[in-house]
């Protein structure tokens, strides 16, 4: 099992994800400006602010030359996991559905949350257990999902709300507390909150894990 | 050599800061009058904030040299062994008169500076903390806008770049109405052998310029804003702070780590206060070596921008480094890669001479060392005032308040109320470093590779220091050591920002002289020498007076295990909770006096260095043997409002019984060094009593917070005392 955790300028969080995703498999890091993806498994796209986050968070990266391929390896079924600012560039680049906009509380806002595992049935919470409660922190300025009420409709029947803000923890104001969907395919997923930083007990919970855990999970089993 | 516009005149060496012999002692270096190039350099250069005039007799004093210490003062950082082949880098600097002109970009700014400092010597940046003073903030709108701002701009920054916000402190006090402080530190990581100092070397080897281009912003920041008082027209000083943008700084971060790594150059230094002049000049000067530069070959962003402009310019997010010839092509390349604009721009001569060139035209040529070194130096004329220098603050604590009223208004007060709204606004945990994070512990905790962690503390308490400047600033230092020992880190070196008011006056002299006595004596008793550092001076409001003096201490330490690092939070019901430490406590110059409305006492207590340092070892390594299950230092507010604090952190009640005590409110409130309060199994409890003073006065469960002392009970719902602490959020909504 192999990731490739996408480096843009202005990402923070992607050696991060790399040392996070190398719990569970291999992680290498993919230069923006490279097409090629080396034959991995995987993608994360990382946390960060890619191209400084000049004109809207996320809206530049999508256009870079390794999203050029992300897309086309998501098309193919590739799992793609967006961590924040990737969450933004996922949904940028109409990967997901909806968007993320400044924070209810107009601030960046650093917590650890707690978050409802909706979903068990998805290539990124196998690992998880049924209505499981995970705690991984979460820092951001733009994290409100947003998309409108047919199209939420929608993403709640189909299955593709995967996590959601516990009670109380909702600090962003995201509708009907979403903090991770999924696209209808099942294999690209983003999320606000930053599971590569509840990997480790010494620096906080590990169950962030769980997400790296269930790629990995769904990579083998796919091979299999 | 050609001069198109009129030479200037001594007054306009006056206007740019220079007095009007060292205007005289200028022409007499030169061997004729300055032009505007040259004066405008020399301006800079000898200003206070560049040329250290009025401190550096005092800074040589200071204990600089220790068994960890691999770079001292003079660099842009200092670094220690921290073990395993790396080396801590780390400095703190301050950007006080910036940030009470414009506070975001200030701020954000002021990281941004500390950080460039941190990789210019070669080592990745993996933790910023700030200290900041500001007005009384219940009753000073100003004083919440730049409050708000500031910690807007730290965060922006510190957030965008990917270096976590760690820890903190931050005070409102009267004095700092007029002149906010906003001191950053930062902290960086690298291999010994990769420390990169800044003195140029080789002759013919290649200065490239990397990073931003030049614009007009910050032009006489350096001279301007750091070296003399705030006045009125300070909205008209808006255009000399800089813009920061963390993007820019993100990529240069890397492309300056990965021209290091690689080998790739000789010297790097960044560009600060006094941009290109200071960062040339500085390298040639530590290199004992001359500089030509052509300011024709600079990237400007803005059009018609005249010699001395670019050269003063403070423009953010540029390093300038010495390339072999051999190499300029790769360090190009690389710079294109990270797509930062590098650009040669002069050669390192052996002329010991600074040559400024417009194209092929000679602008400027002055000896580096009458431009660095020849700055006068001044003697202070210290005095200790016979008159109290600050004002009684105003009493907010009715006078009948009894012991439960005033708990609460201490926990509640903006000096001591939970800094959560604040720290909430930082990314503390990027890097995957952190063990501890913000009001988890009494310093910020780092885990190495080896599995060690360093331990990391920042403070400041400038009420005390006002009280007393010898034995305040003892205390202070003694705090940073404390902090450190409840996490179970020992001291490795120590960082200082010294923010005071106008040296010139007798007694602004004398708070400083005695305050470096004390850092000096303190580093000196705990080992912890003086790696770097900075100051601030001429922080005085138009109207409203010298500042508190406030010098600021960072201190870095080392603990062996990062698993076992302290907590300050009660952690099990049912266990000991102790007073342990060498412990005097008083109610001189303490927050309860404060809200008391009392003026500053004439001194404090002296203080037994010694057996402060022996009670911190024994907290130190009762933390690393888990003998202790919390430790926490006692400082402002005294033993109640630690043992709040000690119950908010850990979610659970105490109850404790203090005997009797004929001052009751001294027993509860009064504040002094060498405190702590831990808790912990009964055995292991009296385990540590072998080793320092211990008196076991109760026990951590249930919901509550119960004291009696004297024969009364005081009982306060833990749910209360949470909701007091809470007293900042309101200016966060």
């Amino acid at each position: 099992m192999r990731f490739g955790v996408l480096r843009f300028p202005g990402s923070c969080d992607e050696v991060d994800a790399q040392l996070a995703a190398a719990r569970v498999g291999d992680a290498v890091l993919l230069w923006h400006g490279d097409r090629d993806l080396q034959g991995v498994d995987a993608i994360v796209v990382p946390g960060g602010f890619s191209y400084g986050d000049y004109l809207r968070a996320g809206a530049i990266a999508r256009f870079s030359p390794v999203m050029e391929s992300v897309i086309a390896f998501a098309n193919h079924g590739g799992l793609v996991l967006g961590i924040c600012n990737g969450f933004q560039v996922l949904c940028e680049a109409h990967l997901l559905p909806g968007a993320l906009l400044p924070n209810a509380n107009r601030r960046f806002t650093f917590r650890q949350l707690d978050l409802e595992v909706v979903s068990t049935q998805t290539a990124f919470t196998g690992a998880c257990q049924e209505g499981e409660t995970l705690s991984i922190p979460a820092k951001h300025s733009w994290g409100r999902y947003y998309a409108d009420e047919p199209t939420l409709d929608e993403l709640e029947a189909a299955g593709q709300v995967v996590l959601r803000y516990a009670p109380a923890q909702n600090f962003n104001g995201s509708l009907r507390d979403i903090a991770g969907v999924r696209n209808a395919a099942g294999n690209v997923f983003g999320l606000m909150p930053h599971p590569e930083h509840a990997v480790d007990a010494r620096t906080g919970s590990t169950d962030g894990l769980r997400i790296f855990e269930s790629m990995r999970l769904a990579v083998e089993g796919a091979r299999a | 050599m050609p001069e198109a516009a009129a030479p200037p005149t001594v007054e306009d060496a006056v206007a740019l800061g220079l007095t009007r012999e060292e205007y005289a002692l200028v022409c007499e270096k030169q061997g004729r009058p300055p032009n505007q190039v040259e004066l405008a350099m020399y301006s800079l250069l000898w200003s206070e904030h560049c040329a250290y005039k009025h401190s550096k007799k005092l800074l040589v004093t200071l204990p600089t040299e220790g068994p960890f210490v691999l770079m001292g003062p003079g660099e842009n950082a200092g670094a220690v062994d921290v073990g395993g082949g790396l080396a801590c880098a780390f400095k703190v600097e301050s950007h006080n008169h910036p940030s009470a002109v414009e506070p975001f970009q200030g701020a954000a700014t002021g990281v941004g500076g500390i950080l460039r400092d941190i990789f210019a010597i070669g080592a990745r940046p993996i933790a910023v903390l700030d200290s900041l003073r500001f007005g009384e903030i219940e009753t000073s709108e100003r004083s919440r806008y730049l409050l708000d701002h500031a910690v807007g701009g730290i965060g922006h920054y510190g957030n965008s770049i990917g270096v976590p916000t760690v820890g903190g402190e931050v005070y409102f006090e009267g004095p700092y109405e007029q002149n906010c402080l906003v001191n950053a530190m930062a902290l960086g990581l690298g291999e010994h052998g990769r420390l990169m100092r800044s003195a140029a070397a080789g002759v013919g080897n290649v200065l490239v310029l990397y990073g931003a281009s030049t614009g007009r912003d910050g032009i006489g920041g350096a001279s301007v804003l750091a070296s003399a008082e705030l006045g009125d027209a300070d909205e008209d000083k808006r255009p000399t702070v800089q813009v920061g943008d963390p993007f820019e700084e993100k990529k240069l971060l890397e492309c300056s780590l990965e021209l290091l790594e690689r080998g790739l150059i000789v010297a790097l230094q960044d560009l600060g206060a006094a941009g290109l002049t200071s960062s040339a000049s500085e390298m040639a000067s530590k290199g004992e070596v001359g500089i030509d530069l052509d300011v024709a070959k600079v990237p400007l962003r803005e059009q018609n921008m005249a010699p001395f402009e670019v050269m003063v310019s403070e423009s953010q997010e540029r390093m300038l480094c010495v390339v072999e010839p051999a190499r300029v092509p790769e360090v190009l390349e690389l710079c294109a890669k990270w797509e930062v604009g590098g650009t040669a721009i002069g050669e390192v001569t052996d002329t010991r001479r600074m040559r400024i060139f417009d194209g092929p035209e000679l602008v400027g040529d002055m000896p580096v060392q009458a431009l660095v070194d020849d700055c006068p130096l001044y003697d202070l004329a210290p005095a200790r005032p016979d008159a109290p220098i600050y004002a009684a603050p105003p009493a907010t604590l009715a006078a009948g308040a009894d012991p439960r009223a005033a708990l609460l208004a201490l926990v509640g007060s903006p000096n001591i109320a939970s800094r959560r709204p604040l720290f909430e606004q930082y990314d503390a945990i990027v890097q995957s470093r952190t063990v501890r994070r913000p009001e988890e512990a009494d310093a910020a905790v780092l885990a190495l590779p080896d599995g060690g962690a360093l331990g990391v503390s920042i403070d400041g308490n400038g009420r005390r220091v006002a009280a007393d400047p010898y034995w305040g600033t003892v205390g202070v230092v003694l705090e940073c050591a404390s902090n450190l020992a409840c996490v179970g880190a020992e001291p490795l070196g120590t960082t200082n920002n010294l923010n005071f008011g106008n040296p010139e006056k007798p007694h602004i002299a004398w708070q400083l002289t005695e305050a470096v006595r004390g850092i000096a004596d303190a580093c000196t008793a705990l080992e912890a020498p003086i790696v770097g550092g900075n100051v601030s001076l001429y922080n005085e409001g138009a109207t409203a007076g010298p500042i508190y003096p406030t010098p600021v201490i960072g201190m870095v330490g080392r603990l062996p295990d990062a698993t076992s690092a302290g907590r300050l939070g009660f952690a099990r019901e049912g266990d000991a909770i102790a007073i342990a430490g060498h412990f005097h406590p008083a109610l001189a110059a303490s927050e309860l006096h404060k809200l008391r409305g009392e003026p500053l006492p004439d001194g404090l207590s002296p203080v037994d260095l010694d057996a402060v340092r022996a009670a911190q070892g024994a907290i130190r390594d009762a933390v690393r043997e888990g003998l202790v299950a919390s430790a926490h230092d006692i400082a402002e507010g005294g033993f109640a409002v630690a043992l709040a604090e000690c119950c908010l952190a850990g979610g659970i009640g105490a109850t404790v019984d203090l005997g009797d005590s004929d001052d009751v409110w001294t027993h509860l409130f009064g504040e002094g060094p060498g405190g702590f309060v831990v808790s912990g199994v009964p055995d292991a409890i009296a385990h540590l009593a072998e080793r320092v003073r211990v008196d076991v006065v109760g026990v951590v469960g249930g919901d509550v917070l119960s004291i009696a002392l004297a024969g009364e009970r005081h009982d306060v719902a833990l749910a209360e005392v949470r909701g007091a602490h809470r007293a900042l959020a309101r200016f966060f909504p």
